[in-house]
């Protein structure tokens, strides 16, 4: 197979300009008879859900959660990165699309990177006028701050709750749009599968999550914005519920799935505690802005942290990375810190653990700038560890956070199924094997509020309206809701010995021990079997009492967790193939004498696109080679 | 630690509900009250009973979703947290904890501890908003904004629409989480020309849905986990007479 991205011709810094000015538009009139279908209401998909339906196509939206405003996305705390160089201090596209394409360690395509760095300005535009509420100076101007991989203040906030006001920014748009009768939003309601007919995608079929009721719905494109698959590893700062059902069905439908290894583990979480725990809780990257990570010098230093005498403390993100110091990038950090621990000088009571100090900043600001700056983040890890950051300095431990991978889609953000795009967290696309602080959520906003609506007028405009035919009317319709049907009543039907929670935790603890912060070929192929029993044991032996007719949370988690026990092989697959070390992915067999990363990019400077063969067959691994033109590839160094 | 549960069980919006009591045995003081009620749940599982249903997705505080009474308190004996941040070394060991839904006329019961409370999009959707296109907007920068302004501001916008504040007034108002949307846009100049309509909208959806009027008890600040103060509410009535008086 051979994988289009399509990008425009001409010099990368003209490509999207000339690309607007030359795509196929669909006329005002004509759009209200376009239907298009938007699964998730995060930053993708409620700010696509909003701009398409300004501009006069009829929307429908869908979402688990009983209201939109809940998606994941309202989590998010640091930050949102923008060229806008409002500080003066040497920031522009440019740089931006440098940064974030170094910071990927040269896993991701240049077109669409600066594209995104592009359009960042315009984000932080709209969301102004919008009305959310950045932080500002005391001139009035909008305020920034720094983080991972950038050597500017380029990260704009709104205390720490960026996530959650950008998103009720994109979520009143929204609502605006529901109350005028344009968009049909359909909250509690799960995707179960895609309807792939004629070579296009034309519907989906959702299951009701309060009835139980499944419908199909038919559409002239449909719009995946359904977030990150991070919970495979059952732990991680992800909410409870985003979940990879969406994407895996399509890419059980044909949708190529790529870079499904490359996931974020974030260098700044609260340390596990216990095994009952359900979720690891971030640390926002911005703290490092002030804080400063270190570890004691010696082995099995059990005193307390304030016993420790400075000449006894290694801050180890600056002595390896003295120019970026603890603001370097969060696979290089995580790493760091997972080393200092496997060397034994880990903290706290498990020993995973380094600590994250104010000290230092809190006697130079003053604990009042500190507590203005993150006082909210200070509280959380008060409420959940009962201990003071301004007293003592906070314990912090890497975790699940973010996946780069995700479905395969072109410049045009549409997968290599016809009328079907993938946005946000969801699709692959911009940040490589490594993605920097602060730009999922640029990334989301630029993909539903800026890029779609252009992409997608270019593909409607070359199908008529209505092409999709009634739901009622086609055996692929049918087809698909019987698969539904049957899968649910087979789930339901099981009734063995284990919650469906056991295997979750099982499979995450094998993917974080094999498909981790570090990799070896007989790791991985040891997961790859231990996931097989692990899926085979689940299809015999798990319990989802209830029935599907109602409200029924374990059948929503057994199916979450189905998918995941397939897509858990998948990872591990990737990380198998992919014989190279880069960004997030560290395979033990290629370092470079200090530890880092060793790329082999004559072998692996590509992406890679799984297509998926059928149950139980191997997949087929399709690659789409990165030609680097702007940006040198070079050896990543933050020292 | 152990506890003794209550917990109201409801097979769906029509059927009646009723308590069942539960002993949780084992527990971790380091546990999260959800997580709790997850080893609960497993429990059931394994008996062949059905898992009480609750709505949880953040378990961070900031999603909104998750919406209990834990003995008759919104959100649990926290002050300014989420039922999901409340940890069991708030209780007693031993002690006896009673779990409800919201109780409100507008928010009714689906199962369990789950309620409905999309009557609060439907506010939202009547005029919680600023009318602006995507492409629209001017420079970041052009329309400076006081820092104290800005946040205030976001102290208003700060609200997670989870309804503590309605199931804890006795007339089921929600007019702290309706003034909470109104001050946040209308205390910044993108929110001043629609003002008026914004308040006067908001304030109509809100009556049509049920929700009761406001008697100045200020039972929903107290129990509010973002501490959205009442203070908004003087201020939305300020505007909502102004608006009336087509003032504003
Ligand atoms: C704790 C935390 C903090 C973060 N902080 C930052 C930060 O400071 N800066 C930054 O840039 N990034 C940050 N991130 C990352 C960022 O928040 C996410 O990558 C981003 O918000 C994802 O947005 P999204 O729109 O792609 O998906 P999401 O916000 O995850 O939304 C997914 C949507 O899809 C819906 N959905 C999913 N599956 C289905 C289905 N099958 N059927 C129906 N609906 C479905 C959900 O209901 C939801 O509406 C953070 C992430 C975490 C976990
Ligand atoms: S005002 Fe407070 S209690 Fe009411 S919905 Fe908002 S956050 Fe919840
Ligand atoms: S689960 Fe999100 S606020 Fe409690």
């Amino acid at each position: 197979m051979k994988l289009d991205p399509r990008i425009p011709d001409g010099p990368l810094a003209q490509k999207w300009t000339k690309f607007k000015s030359s795509v196929r538009l669909v006329s005002p009139a004509n759009k209200r008879k376009y239907e298009v279908i938007v699964v998730g209401t995060g930053l993708a998909g409620a700010s696509a859900a909003a701009s398409l339906a300004e501009l006069g196509y009829r929307v429908k939206s869908f979402c688990f959660q009983d209201s939109p405003r809940r998606a994941h996305s309202i989590a998010a705390q640091g930050g949102i990165n923008a060229a806008k160089n409002y500080q003066n201090d040497g920031d522009s596209v440019r740089r931006l699309f440098q940064d974030t394409i170094k910071g990927g360690d040269f896993r991701a395509r240049e077109a669409n990177v600066h594209r995104l760095a592009e359009v960042s300005v315009n984000i932080i535009d709209q969301c102004v006028a919008q009305g959310v509420p950045f932080a500002r100076e005391y001139g009035g101007m909008l305020a920034n701050r720094s983080f991972g991989g950038a050597q500017v203040s380029r990260t704009f906030y709104a205390r720490g709750a960026t996530g959650q006001q950008l998103l009720l920014g994109a979520y009143q748009a929204l609502s605006r749009q529901i109350g005028l009768g344009r968009v049909r939003m359909h909250p509690r309601h799960e995707m179960l599968d895609l309807v792939v007919d004629q070579g296009r995608a034309q519907g989906i079929i959702t299951r009701n999550l309060v009835t139980g009721e499944l419908r199909a719905h038919e559409a002239d494109a449909v719009l995946l914005c359904t977030g990150g698959y991070g919970n495979a590893y059952y732990l991680s700062t992800y909410a409870r519920g985003s979940n990879a059902t969406a994407i895996w069905r399509a890419h059980r439908r044909g949708a190529l799935f790529s870079n499904p290894c490359f996931t974020q583990i974030h260098p700044t979480c609260i340390p596990v505690s216990g095994d009952y725990q359900s979720k690891l809780t971030l640390m926002s990257e911005s703290l490092r802005n002030d804080g400063r990570c270190w570890v004691p010098k010696a082995q099995e230093d059990r005193r307390p942290a304030a016993q420790i005498p400075e000449g006894e403390r290694d801050y180890f993100l600056e002595r390896m990375y003295p120019s970026y110091g603890n603001l370097a990038p969060r696979d290089i950090a995580s790493r760091a810190a997972k080393r200092v621990c496997d060397e034994g000088r880990g903290v706290g009571s498990s020993g995973l653990g380094v600590y994250l100090d104010f000290s230092e900043a809190i006697g130079r600001l003053g604990e009042s700038t500190v507590r203005e700056r993150y006082a909210n983040l200070f509280a959380m890890y008060h409420e959940i560890t009962g201990e003071s950051a301004y007293e003592a300095p906070m314990r912090i431990f890497p975790a699940v956070h973010y996946t780069m991978g995700g479905l395969w889609v072109d410049y045009h953000l549409m997968s290599n199924v016809p009328g079907l795009f993938v946005l946000g967290e969801a699709n692959f696309s911009d940040h490589g094997a490594n993605r920097l602080g602060a730009s999922a959520l640029m990334q989301g906003l630029a993909d539903g509020y800026f890029v779609l609506p252009y992409t997608l007028g270019d593909y409607l405009a070359q199908h008529k309206p209505g092409g999709a035919k009634k739901a009622s009317e086609t055996e692929a319709f049918w087809e698909a809701t019987e698969a539904v049907q049957a899968r649910t009543k087979k789930l339901l039907g099981i009734r063995g010995g284990k919650p469906v929670s056991d295997f979750h935790r099982r499979l995450g603890k094998i993917l974080w021990d094999h498909c981790g912060m570090s990799r070896t070929r007989k790791g991985l192929e040891q997961g790859i079997d231990a996931i097989r029993g692990l899926r085979k044991e689940f299809w015999e032996d798990v319990n989802v009492p209830g029935s599907g007719e109602d409200l029924n949370q374990s059948l929503e988690k057994a199916g979450r967790v189905a998918d995941f026990l397939e897509l858990g092989e998948l990872m591990c697959r990737d990380a198998l193939e992919r014989d190279e070390s880069c960004g997030c992915h560290f395979r033990e067999e290629h370092q470079t004498p200090d530890g880092e990363c060793a790329r082999r990019d004559k072998e692996f400077s590509h992406v890679s696109a799984w297509e998926y063969q059928g149950e139980g067959k191997a997949e087929v691994r399709h690659a789409e080679p990165l030609a680097f033109e702007e940006v040198q590839l070079a050896t990543r160094s933050y020292k | 630690m152990k506890l003794h549960l209550r917990v109201w069980r409801q097979k769906s919006k029509e059927s009646g509900g009723h308590f069942e009591t539960y002993e949780a045995e084992g527990l971790n003081p380091n546990m999260s009250f959800l997580e709790m009620l997850d080893v609960v749940n497993d429990r059931l599982t394994q008996e062949g009973k059905e898992p009480i249903a609750f709505d949880h997705d953040c378990r961070e505080g900031i999603c909104g979703s998750c919406a209990m009474a834990i003995n008759g308190e919104p959100h649990g004996p926290n002050k300014g947290a989420t039922t999901c941040q409340v940890y069991l070394r708030s209780f007693k060991d031993g002690e006896t904890l009673t779990v409800e839904p919201w109780r409100a006329k507008a928010f009714p019961v689906l199962k369990d501890l789950v309620t409905d409370r999309s009557a609060f999009d439907r506010i939202i959707q009547a005029g919680g908003f600023v009318s602006v296109n995507t492409g629209q907007a001017p420079d970041a920068n052009a329309m400076p904004i006081g820092k104290e302004e800005a946040e205030k501001a976001f102290d208003a916008a700060h609200c997670i629409g989870c309804g503590a504040c309605v199931a804890a007034c006795r007339n089921g108002s929600a007019m702290l989480f309706a003034a909470a949307k109104v001050s946040h846009l209308g205390l910044l100049p993108q929110g001043q020309p629609e003002r008026a309509e914004r308040v006067r909208k908001m304030v109509e959806a809100m009556d049509a849905a049920g929700f009761g009027n406001c008697s100045n008890q200020y039972a929903c600040e107290a129990v509010c986990p973002k501490e959205i103060s009442a203070d908004w509410i003087a201020r939305m009535n300020r505007d909502y007479a102004l608006s009336l008086a087509q003032k504003l």
